[in-house]
């Protein structure tokens, strides 16, 4: 089935994306596109193929060939582009991590949002849907393997309740995956993005003068270069693809190194003292760092992404030292 | 900070090529893993970090406990192995000293990696410790992936059941658990059966406090005749035996592997029984 469908998209996908002989989809909807990724997204795939933007907020410099709806992923309106468009594939960026917005305004966004838009590609007949979920689904713990398979149960809720939404979304996505045979849906879960547009919390954490660290404890990271996410984006959009993809970077080090890369000077607080203090400054707004975060910086959460390497043929382009130094340049 | 680091690593690594003796740094420096522009391996292991912070332990391996080790070349020089040694002690300085005798009594040189209990890395400092010394938790997919790669791994099966075991004892086997043996017929790995003698008089323990242990969230509290699990001056003999092969399936039913590692333990005993029979006494 898959290389019938591959020659049925290869004719009309366009101009070949940098990334070598890729047939694209003649038309990708893209949720959430108005944040730092999904503009690093539309950049990447404007010039390729057609691009419809799905974001309750405005998208500021967009690029002329691309039509923006701005509605809210869960309002009905949204269905409207997809009866006027033949959409092919979609790449759902539409998930919301906010600390400081209430957990069921963000929850009903993620959640029932997903489900919303996956029940449109049904109706409509997309045949590919790319959810991007995170690395941080695992969770950091004391106890994980070294490079943790895509078969591992999520348990990042156990520890740290924010990242319930982004679970949640990424199994809906798995069970779609099986409820939906004729579709292809594919899960990414790259490692902590990083980028000179990109506002996440390793990001925001990697551009502190002083960032906080937990005395004694130095676990590896694994950091992806913002441009290289949406390059592994691009490539789940092949026919054929389906199923889960941890996306890894060029590499992974010990957080110090990191921090010392960045000349950064740390702040090391013992690990008793760390959760409550970082409770209370981010309580008295003093702080951005989300308490939940402590375990990032204290325990290992790193992948395998063999996977991906092996069926998408997946390769980073930026080295570890420019995906490091990526934080600093203004985006 | 960082460059009074860099110069206590400097010198802690003349320390290690003193104390190891003539010809030291040359074997060190066959040791050539895998390392990123950070100097760290995938797994976080660093030889030049390595090499300065093993020099307290050689320190003990030379002058403390004055090891002596029979039978090194037993350990394969190459290609995937898995070491399988008694445990004792209250602390765990029979790992390390298996692990110093393979840097520095073997030529060429062996990076062991232990695998660690999963409370390891929720204690500051040892989990960095333990991880730029190549050591990582305990878990089957590392040992897998590790093996897979042609690496040495040491474990014991005892667990902190035979660490923490009370002195009256001694040089009882304590029950092994099966995964290991998993791990060898999976990857055609060799076991090397490793007899530690010395150990299980360094720290003797009178007394478990359990429910300080549950408190503090460690495996047991013990109470030795030295009052705090600092080790005595004991001699160490480290036995490596010859490396067995076992053949068959890593999904075998419990009772087959039981079997197979029996053998192991039999091996074991066998080096310990050696051991306690050539000493000439606990202390030197």
């Amino acid at each position: 089935m898959s290389s019938g469908e591959r020659t049925a998209v290869a004719p009309g996908a366009g101009a070949a994306p940098r990334d070598g002989p890729v047939p694209l989809p003649r038309s990708v909807a893209v949720t959430g596109i108005s944040g730092n990724l999904g503009k690093a997204l539309a950049k990447l795939l404007h010039t390729e193929t057609r691009i419809f933007g799905i974001d309750r907020r405005p998208f500021r410099e967009k690029p002329k060939d691309i039509e923006h709806h701005q509605v809210d992923v869960r309002k009905k309106r949204v269905e409207d582009l997809f009866r006027r468009h033949r959409i092919e594939a979609l790449i759902h960026l539409g998930i919301m991590h906010d600390p400081r917005m209430p957990a069921s305004e963000t929850h009903s966004f993620n959640v029932v949002g997903t489900q919303k838009i996956l029940d449109i590609c049904v109706r409509h007949d997309v045949k590919k849907v790319v959810v991007l979920s995170s690395a941080n689904v695992y969770g950091p713990m004391p106890g994980n393997s070294n490079f943790l398979p895509e078969e591992t149960p999520l348990m990042a809720a156990a520890r740290f309740s924010d990242v319930r939404d982004l679970i949640e979304v990424d199994m809906y996505a798995q069970s779609f995956n099986w409820q939906h045979p004729a579709m292809e849906t594919v899960i990414l879960r790259p490692v902590n993005i990083v980028g000179p547009t990109v506002r996440n919390a390793p990001s925001n954490y990697l551009r502190l003068e002083r960032p906080i660290t937990v005395l004694g404890f130095d676990p590896m990271v694994q950091l992806i270069h913002e441009v290289d996410v949406c390059r592994a984006l691009a490539l789940a959009l092949r026919p054929g693809i389906r199923g889960i993809y941890n996306i890894t970077g060029p590499g992974q080090l010990p957080l110090s190194a990191v921090l010392a890369e960045l000349g950064r000077k740390p702040v090391p607080i013992p690990h008793f003292l760390v959760r409550p203090l970082v409770e209370k400054l981010f309580e008295a707004r003093l702080s951005s760092f989300p308490p939940g975060e402590i375990d990032h910086i204290q325990y290992l959460c790193a992948v395998d992404g063999s996977r991906a390497v092996r069926d998408l043929g997946w390769a980073p382009r930026y080295s570890l030292r420019e995906t490091i130094r990526s934080v600093l340049g203004s985006g | 900070m960082a460059e009074l680091g860099k110069t206590l690593l400097e010198r802690l690594k003349s320390w290690t090529f003193e104390l190891g003796g003539p010809g030291t740094q040359a074997r060190l420096e066959k040791l050539t893993p895998p390392r990123n522009e950070y100097g760290v391996d995938p797994y976080g292991f660093d030889v030049d970090f390595t090499t300065g912070a093993i020099a307290p332990l050689l320190w003990l391996y030379r002058k403390y406990f004055r090891v002596q080790a029979h039978g090194i070349d037993n350990v394969p020089a190459e290609g995937p192995a898995l070491l399988v040694a008694n445990h004792s002690g209250q602390l765990p300085f029979d790992a390390a000293m298996i692990e110093v005798a393979l840097l520095i009594d073997r030529d060429p040189p062996r990076a062991v990696r232990a695998l660690v209990d999963t409370w390891v890395p929720t204690l500051p400092f040892v989990s960095t410790f333990m991880a730029r010394c190549g050591q990582v938790v305990g878990t089957p997919e590392n040992c897998r992936r590790l093996l897979a790669a042609g690496e040495c791994m040491l474990v014991f099966p005892e667990g902190t059941r035979g660490l923490g075991k009370p002195f009256k004892e001694r040089y009882r086997l304590q029950e092994f658990g099966l995964g290991f043996m998993r791990m060898a017929l999976e990857n055609d790995t060799p076991v090397v059966p490793v007899g530690v003698v010395g150990a299980e008089e360094q720290a003797p323990q009178l007394l478990d406090l359990k429910p300080l242990a549950r408190l503090l969230g460690f495996p047991y509290f013990p109470v030795t005749a030295t009052g705090l699990p600092f080790p005595l001056p004991t001699r160490y003999h480290l036995y490596f035996g010859e490396p067995i092969h076992f053949t068959g399936s890593a999904d075998d039913e419990d009772t087959v592997l039981e079997e197979k590692v029996a053998r192991v333990k039999v091996a074991v005993s066998g080096l310990l029984a050696r051991g306690l029979e050539e000493r000439q006494h606990v202390f030197w």
